[in-house]
C-alpha cells in the first residue's frame, strides 16, 4: 500500500506543493507590476528576520497550532470540524469570564484557569453539533459551520450588550487585571532580542504540550486507537465493540477544546481583552494547516509555523510595499492553501509514480 | 546566529527611535477603508495635503479588522514613524496600552481623549456642526419630518443626532425628528445597503429630508435619498458632489486640518500632547455650500444658518453635548 518513503509523504510533497504555491504568486505580483524578488525578500525578512517578526510568526503559529491541532483530531475520526472558528470565539468568551470574574493574584493561577474555561467553552460549542452528527446523521460540515454563524452572532450581543464596560463607545470587555495577564517574550525571551512589541506568550509552550499530548492521545492511547479505527472503517470499529456516539462525542469535544485554548493565546496573552472578531479566521487556518500537516502533530506544528510566517511576512509586505494590497497577500495565502490542500492530488499522483518506477528498477 | 540577528535588528529599531524628530509621520486608517467618502477619506485627504505642501512622504496602512489594531499600531510606531495618527474611538484603549511603550513616539487620536504624556486627543464639536445643518434641514422641509442615520450605535454618534434634532426644533418646535441606527458593531460604519434600507423606511414615515452621519454607510443613504428624490446631508467630508441637487449640504468635520496639523507640529518639532477641541470658531465643524448645492440653498436659508453659527460661537446659543449627560433634550 506505501508506495512512497514515509519522508517524501511529510516533507517532499508540501515542499513541491509550496514551491508552486509561491511560484503562482510570483507570477500575480509580476502581473501587477511589482518585482516578486524583493517582495519575497520583504515576506521572509518581516517574518523571519528580526526579533520582532518572530514574536509575531510564533504567536500567529501558536494560534494555528490550536486551531490546527483541533481539526486534526477530529480528521482521525473522519470528522470534518469546520467549526474552529466559532469555538475559538466561545474559548475567548470562557477565558474572559475566567479571566475578569476572579482577581487572579498571579499568572500560574490563572492560566490554567483560563486553559480550563477556553477549552470547555470551545468544547461546549462543539458539543451540540457533535450530538446531532451522532444520533441524528446531520452532516458535521453543516452544523459546525452553522454554529460559525451563531457564535458571531451571540458574541457581538454580549459584547455589545453585556460586556461592555459601562460609558465606553468600543465594543469590548474591560483589560483583565494584572494578576491575569500572561507574561510575553519580552518578560521571559528579552535575551534573545523580544521586545515589548512581542505578542509572543506563554500559551506557545501551552500549544507544543498539547502537540505532545494529541500526539499521545492519537497514537499511543486505547481512545486513539478507537478514534482511528473509527475513522478508518465506522462498519469494522463498530463490530470490535466501538461505540460511535461515544467515540464522535469525545472525539469532537476534545477538537473543540482545543480550538478554544487558542483563546488563551489570543484573547488573554495578546489582546488581554475580547473583542469582537478576535478569531480573526484562525479557526479556517487551522483547516488548512490540519491538511498541509497531514493531521499528525509533528505536521501540524510545522505547518503552522509556515502560516504564522505568512501571516507575520503578509501584513510586513503591505507595509513595505503600498502597491500590494491586503487582498493580493490573502490571494497568496489562499494559492497555498490550494496548492497544499485542494491540488495535493496534482503533485502526488506523479511523485507517486516516480517513487514506483524506482522501485521497480531497483528490484 | 538566528539570536544575533535577532539583536541587530532591535538595536536597529532604537536606532530608529532615537532619530524621530526628523521622521516621517504616520497615519493609520481606519475600519470603513480609505476610500469611505467620508471619515477616512478626510483623514486621507488631510494627509495628501500634507504631502503635496511639504514635499515629504509619509507612511500609511489601512486596517482589517478589530483584532489589528495592536500590531499595526506598534508596527507604525517600531517603523520610526512620528507622530502617529490614529483615527476613531475604538483605538482609545489600544492606544493606552501601547503608547507607554514607545514614550519617545508622539501619538494623535482623534475622536477620543487618552490621556497619555505622549498622546494628542483631538475632539470635535459635532453638536454644534449638526445643529447648523439641522436648522438647514428644518427649513429645506416640506413635510416637518426630518430624519438621521447613524452607523454604530455610540453615545459619540448621539451627539450628532442630538445636535441636529436641536438645530431642527430650533426652526421648527413641531418638527419630528426620526433617527436611527445602523447597527452595533464597526461593521455599521461600511453597511450602504442597510443604510440605503433604513432611508426608505423613513421616507414612508415622512421624512424629506435625511442627515447620514454613519461613514461608509452614509454612501447608501445619500443614493436611496437621490433615488427617491427627497434631500440628504452628507458628513465629515463634503459629500455635495456625491449627488448634485439631493444633497443639501455637509456637515463637515475636519479630521483632514486635524491630521494636517499633527503632521505639520511632527515635522516642525512642536508637537503638543493633551486635548484639543475643534468646534464652530476653529472652522473644525462646518457647514459646507459649493456649486453642486448652491441652488438648492436660498438667501434667507443662508443668512438664517450664518447667523446662527455666529450666535453659537459668541455663546449665545448654547447646543447641548449628549456625551456629557447621556439625554438630549429635543427628543
Amino acid at each position: 500500500m506505501d508506495t512512497m518513503p514515509r519522508w517524501a509523504d511529510i516533507a517532499l510533497i508540501p515542499l513541491i506543493n509550496l514551491t508552486l504555491a509561491l511560484l503562482v504568486s510570483a507570477l500575480v505580483i509580476a502581473l501587477i507590476g511589482e518585482n516578486p524578488a524583493q517582495a519575497m525578500g520583504v515576506m521572509i525578512r518581516g517574518a523571519v528576520g528580526s526579533a520582532y517578526g518572530w514574536g509575531y510568526t510564533l504567536y500567529y503559529a501558536t494560534n494555528f497550532i490550536f486551531t490546527g491541532l483541533a481539526v486534526a483530531v477530529a480528521f482521525h475520526a473522519r470528522l470534518f470540524n469546520i467549526g474552529g472558528e466559532g469555538q475559538a470565539a466561545l474559548g475567548g468568551l470562557g477565558v474572559a469570564i475566567v479571566c475578569l470574574s476572579v482577581p487572579w493574584p498571579h499568572w500560574t493561577l490563572a492560566l490554567p484557569a483560563a486553559v480550563l474555561g477556553g477549552a470547555l467553552f470551545g468544547a461546549a460549542w462543539a458539543a451540540i453539533p457533535a450530538w446531532l452528527q451522532a444520533t441524528r446523521g446531520s452532516h458535521i460540515v453543516i452544523t459546525t459551520i452553522m454554529f460559525n454563524f451563531i457564535a458571531s452572532a451571540l458574541l457581538v450581543y454580549l459584547l455589545v450588550n453585556v460586556l461592555k464596560v459601562p460609558g465606553s463607545m468600543a465594543p469590548e470587555t474591560a483589560r483583565f487585571p494584572e494578576g491575569a495577564r500572561l507574561p510575553s517574550a519580552y518578560d521571559w525571551g528579552a535575551w534573545m532580542g523580544f521586545g515589548r512589541s512581542a505578542p509572543l506568550n506563554v500559551a506557545f509552550f501551552v500549544a507544543l504540550a498539547c502537540c505532545v499530548a494529541v500526539w499521545v492521545l492519537i497514537w499511543k492511547t486505547r481512545l486513539g486507537y478507537e478514534i482511528r479505527a473509527f475513522g478508518q472503517s465506522e462498519a469494522a470499529a463498530k463490530y470490535a465493540g466501538i461505540r460511535p456516539v461515544r467515540t464522535i462525542m469525545i472525539t469532537m469535544l476534545i477538537s473543540g477544546g482545543l480550538a478554544g485554548l487558542m483563546a488563551v493565546n489570543a484573547v488573554q496573552g495578546e489582546a488581554e481583552r475580547l473583542v469582537i472578531d478576535s478569531v480573526q479566521g484562525a479557526g479556517f487556518v487551522g483547516i488548512a494547516v490540519a491538511l498541509m500537516g497531514r493531521s499528525h502533530p509533528l505536521g501540524v506544528l510545522l505547518a503552522a509555523l509556515l502560516f504564522g510566517a505568512l501571516y507575520q511576512g503578509g501584513a510586513e509586505l503591505e507595509f513595505e510595499m503600498p502597491a500590494i494590497s491586503r487582498e493580493m497577500i490573502v490571494v497568496i495565502q489562499a494559492l497555498v492553501i490550494l496548492f497544499t490542500g485542494a491540488l495535493d492530488n496534482m503533485v502526488r499522483g506523479p511523485v507517486e509514480g516516480l517513487f514506483r518506477r524506482r522501485r521497480k528498477g531497483a528490484t | 546566529m538566528t539570536i544575533m540577528k535577532s539583536l541587530f535588528g532591535a538595536t536597529a529599531i532604537v536606532a530608529l527611535g532615537a532619530a524621530a524628530a526628523t521622521a516621517e509621520p504616520g497615519l493609520i486608517i481606519d475600519l470603513g477603508g480609505k476610500f469611505d467618502k467620508s471619515f477616512n477619506e478626510s483623514a486621507y485627504n488631510g494627509a495628501q495635503r500634507w504631502l503635496e505642501e511639504s514635499g515629504a512622504s509619509y507612511r500609511e496602512t489601512e486596517l482589517q479588522s478589530e483584532a489589528q489594531r495592536e500590531q499595526s499600531m506598534r508596527r507604525m510606531a517600531e517603523s520610526g514613524a512620528n507622530p502617529v495618527v490614529v483615527l476613531g474611538f475604538a483605538n482609545a484603549s489600544t492606544l493606552e496600552k501601547v503608547a507607554p511603550d514607545y514614550p519617545d513616539t508622539n501619538f494623535t487620536i482623534v475622536d477620543m481623549v487618552v490621556d497619555q504624556p505622549n498622546v494628542q486627543s483631538v475632539v470635535f464639536k459635532e453638536h454644534e456642526g449638526s445643529f447648523l445643518v439641522g436648522v438647514l434641514a428644518a427649513m429645506a422641509s416640506d413635510s416637518g419630518t426630518v430624519s438621521f442615520i447613524g452607523g454604530m450605535d455610540v453615545p459619540l454618534i448621539s451627539k450628532f443626532a442630538c445636535g441636529y434634532a436641536q438645530g431642527v426644533k430650533a426652526v421648527n418646535p413641531d418638527a419630528n425628528v426620526i433617527v436611527n441606527m445602523t447597527g452595533t458593531t464597526p461593521t455599521a460604519w461600511n453597511d450602504p445597503v442597510k443604510g440605503a434600507e433604513l432611508t426608505r423606511a423613513q421616507i414612508s414615515q415622512g421624512s424629506d429630508v435625511v442627515y447620514a452621519a454613519a461613514g461608509g454607510t452614509g454612501i447608501g443613504v445619500l443614493q436611496a435619498a437621490a433615488d427617491e428624490g427627497i434631500l440628504s446631508i452628507g458628513v465629515d467630508s463634503n459629500q455635495n458632489y456625491l449627488h448634485p441637487g439631493y444633497v443639501l449640504t455637509s456637515m463637515v468635520k475636519r479630521v483632514d486640518n486635524a491630521v494636517y496639523e499633527a503632521f505639520e507640529a511632527g515635522a516642525a518639532g512642536e508637537f503638543q500632547p493633551g486635548i484639543k477641541v475643534m468646534g464652530l470658531d476653529n472652522n473644525g465643524v462646518g457647514w459646507a455650500l459649493d456649486e453642486n448645492n448652491e441652488p438648492l440653498i436660498t438667501e434667507s436659508m443662508k443668512a438664517t444658518v450664518e447667523e446662527t453659527k455666529t450666535r453659537i460661537i459668541a455663546g449665545e446659543i448654547t447646543v447641548h453635548d449628549y456625551t456629557t449627560d447621556g439625554s438630549c433634550p429635543a427628543y
